[in-house]
């Protein structure tokens, strides 16, 4: 970002280098050359977004405009827009998939800040809390297949099944988890959770160690109480580690499927309580092969993620940074 | 929960102290409380590793159809399920090799590539390089559930599914990769590179000889990002990958989990089989676990 200017000087430096050590051939001329270097180094990029990105997407953009049936394409203008706004269960996937990620936000960032607060403050023993990190990270590194039948399991039926023994023992008749929908959506917090609990707080370690002792130390000359420290010290000096975890948080809580398609074993759940966004375009586009359609769904996903991208981007005065 | 708020020094300033009688009982007995709480909430996070431990000494089928619990069976209890991976698990292993590799093969590959793109963006100036940068930015959080579906049409129509080339090929040159490197190597001094240059040293080979060896703890942190997205890997290989023989372990277990099922058993065991790699790397390697999958958040 910064290194405009060193480079320059740079520049003029190797210009009234002494002359080229040995003569060289053409093709290894352009090994030489810092003109063209850059543009190799970063022609891998270039060929991946051009191959895997761009002319994907343009292409899904342009099946986006047409009913597709194997063999015959036809020209729809925005009809498939139309009957995605018009669908009922789009509606529905959309509030599961909003409902999932506001609901992971409100436990996914202050339960790990709490505990990363904990484990960075002076009270307990070192040893006891290094075991506690690691135990809190150990769910991080299950795949979302082992974890989710491993979660299928604990929310089962039966009433010998882990939850409903734990519901049991507050004298609750069991429960059959996964064919409700407030259940089900909580067996899906669970899961995310533990999965996710301990990375967070990593996270959120990382922040508060980067908080110069100076700072509570000025705070405590000034009297201040816990509540104040935290209030004006620590948690202004976290905003970053927030603004980070929001940010994976709220894509990860919107693209939400993986979870749901293990907990009930596939893309359909009773009354799709259980379908998310990305659960409905695998539905169109995966099984049911309703290209067109589908096409349609993930260009207007992908609108509203580059859409989020560049807003905050622009708030954080990322571009500002880089035309510098 | 009063006391996690507390900083760290503060507990020994005076003016705290006055407010308890006796402050070196009231914060043993506050680190007490602290400890028992850890430990708690850390048992209760390895509750699911022990639920499918125990499990896999268990019938699958009754299982499937009771549930997991913490106790067990001791009428049914045995080790016949482990006898039955190692002996009769049919492509399980072969599920376990795919995995192996083509994680081994993707870190390598990707590690390399993106350093070679990110030392590009870092080290040079050239025209189109904040519009190129700005893309790999923007690319950065889009999560690849939608992209897949253009993405599997692409590789389709390249002639690539159902292969392991598919699996990993779109992801090589990999836009948080690329990010976190150019961070890293922004911070390598210029002059290094000039006295390459001086020496003769072609800007390729200062890339191989100079640059390279200095991204270790770099390389670390992302191997072990990219690694394990790579074993976890799940909706991608299940798009791309036809055949059982050519399955990763994911996608394999997956199979198993149907409601027509009759191989429970291996379902438990093997799940459970699928873990313990990763949690032995996890507990040889724990720093660059840490660091590897925090890498994000320091510099993002």
């Amino acid at each position: 970002m910064s290194t405009t200017t060193e480079h320059r000087t740079h520049r003029t430096e190797a210009r009234v280098r002494p002359a080229a050590p040995r003569p060289r051939r053409p093709l290894s001329s352009l090994f030489f050359s810092q003109k063209a270097a850059p543009y190799l180094f970063v022609l891998p990029f270039i060929v991946t977004f051009a191959l895997f990105w761009a002319y994907p997407i343009g292409r899904s953009a342009v099946m986006s405009t047409q009913w597709i049936i194997p063999g015959t394409t036809e020209f729809v203008g925005f009809d498939n827009y139309v009957r995605m706004f018009n669908d009922r269960l789009f509606w529905l996937a959309v509030g599961n998939s909003l409902r999932y990620m506001l609901l992971t936000l409100l436990l996914l960032i202050p339960i790990p800040m709490g505990l990363a607060v904990l484990v960075n403050s002076k009270v307990g023993s070192p040893r006891i809390k290094g075991f506690f990190k690691s135990a809190m990270f150990v769910p991080a590194l299950t795949s979302v297949v082992v974890a989710g039948i491993i979660f299928r399991l604990m929310f089962s039926e039966g009433e010998s099944a882990l939850m409903n023994q734990v519901i049991g023992l507050f004298g609750m008749e069991p429960i059959r988890w996964m064919r409700g929908d407030i259940t089900g959506l909580i067996a899906l917090l669970v899961l995310a959770l533990w999965r996710w609990t301990g990375v967070n707080m990593m996270y959120f370690l990382a922040g508060l160690q980067q908080i110069p002792q100076e700072h509570y130390e000025a705070a405590a000359i000034d009297g201040a109480t816990r509540w104040q420290t935290f209030r004006h010290v620590t948690l202004p000096a976290l905003k970053p580690t927030i603004i980070f975890v929001t940010t994976i948080s709220v894509f990860g809580g919107l693209a939400m499927f993986l979870e749901s398609f293990m907990l009930w074993g596939g893309n359909n759940s009773p009354q799709n309580i259980g379908l998310t966004i990305i659960g409905y375009l695998y539905r169109f586009g995966v099984e049911r092969n309703d290209l067109g359609f589908a096409s349609a769904v993930g260009v207007v996903l992908l609108a509203l993620v580059l859409l989020i991208n560049l807003t905050q981007l622009t708030l954080t005065g990322f571009f500002k940074k880089e035309a510098r | 929960m009063s006391a996690s708020l507390m900083s760290p020094t503060i507990t020994d300033q005076p003016t705290q102290q006055l407010r308890d009688d006796d402050p070196n009982r009231s914060s043993r007995g506050r680190s007490a409380l602290v400890n028992c709480a850890l430990i708690a909430v850390a048992a209760i996070a390895l509750i699911p590793f022990w639920a499918i431990f125990v499990g896999t000494f268990q019938d699958g089928t009754n299982l499937i159809r009771h549930g997991l619990n913490l106790g067990i069976n001791w009428d049914e209890a045995g080790l016949q399920n482990y006898v039955m991976l190692f002996t009769d698990s049919g492509n399980f292993f072969r599920w376990f090799a795919n995995s192996v590799g083509l994680t081994a093969v993707q870190t390598v590959l990707t590690l390399f590539v993106s350093a070679f793109v990110a030392y590009g963006f870092a080290k040079y100036e050239f025209r189109g390089k904040i519009a190129l940068f700005i893309t790999v930015v923007l690319l950065m959080t889009v999560p690849f559930e939608m992209m897949m579906l253009p993405l599997f049409s692409q590789i389709h129509s390249m002639g690539l599914s159902n292969t392991f080339v598919a699996i990993f090929l779109p992801f090589l040159a990999a836009p948080m990769t690329i990010f976190f490197f150019r961070q890293y190597l922004t911070g390598i001094p210029n002059e290094l590179l000039e006295a390459g240059r001086v020496d003769g040293v072609s800007e390729f080979g200062i890339f191989f000889r100079l640059v390279l060896p200095l991204m270790t703890p770099a390389m670390a942190a992302m191997a072990i990002l990219v690694g394990m997205g790579a074993w976890n890997n799940f909706l991608w290989p299940l798009l791309v990958l036809r055949s059982p023989e050519m399955y990763t372990l994911p996608v394999g277990l997956n199979t198993l989990l149907t409601p027509y099922g009759n191989n429970y058993d291996l379902l438990i065991v093997g799940a459970f089989f699928s873990l313990i790699p990763i949690l032995v790397l996890f507990l040889m390697f724990q720093r660059f676990f840490i660091s590897g999958m925090t890498a994000g958040a320091v510099k993002g």
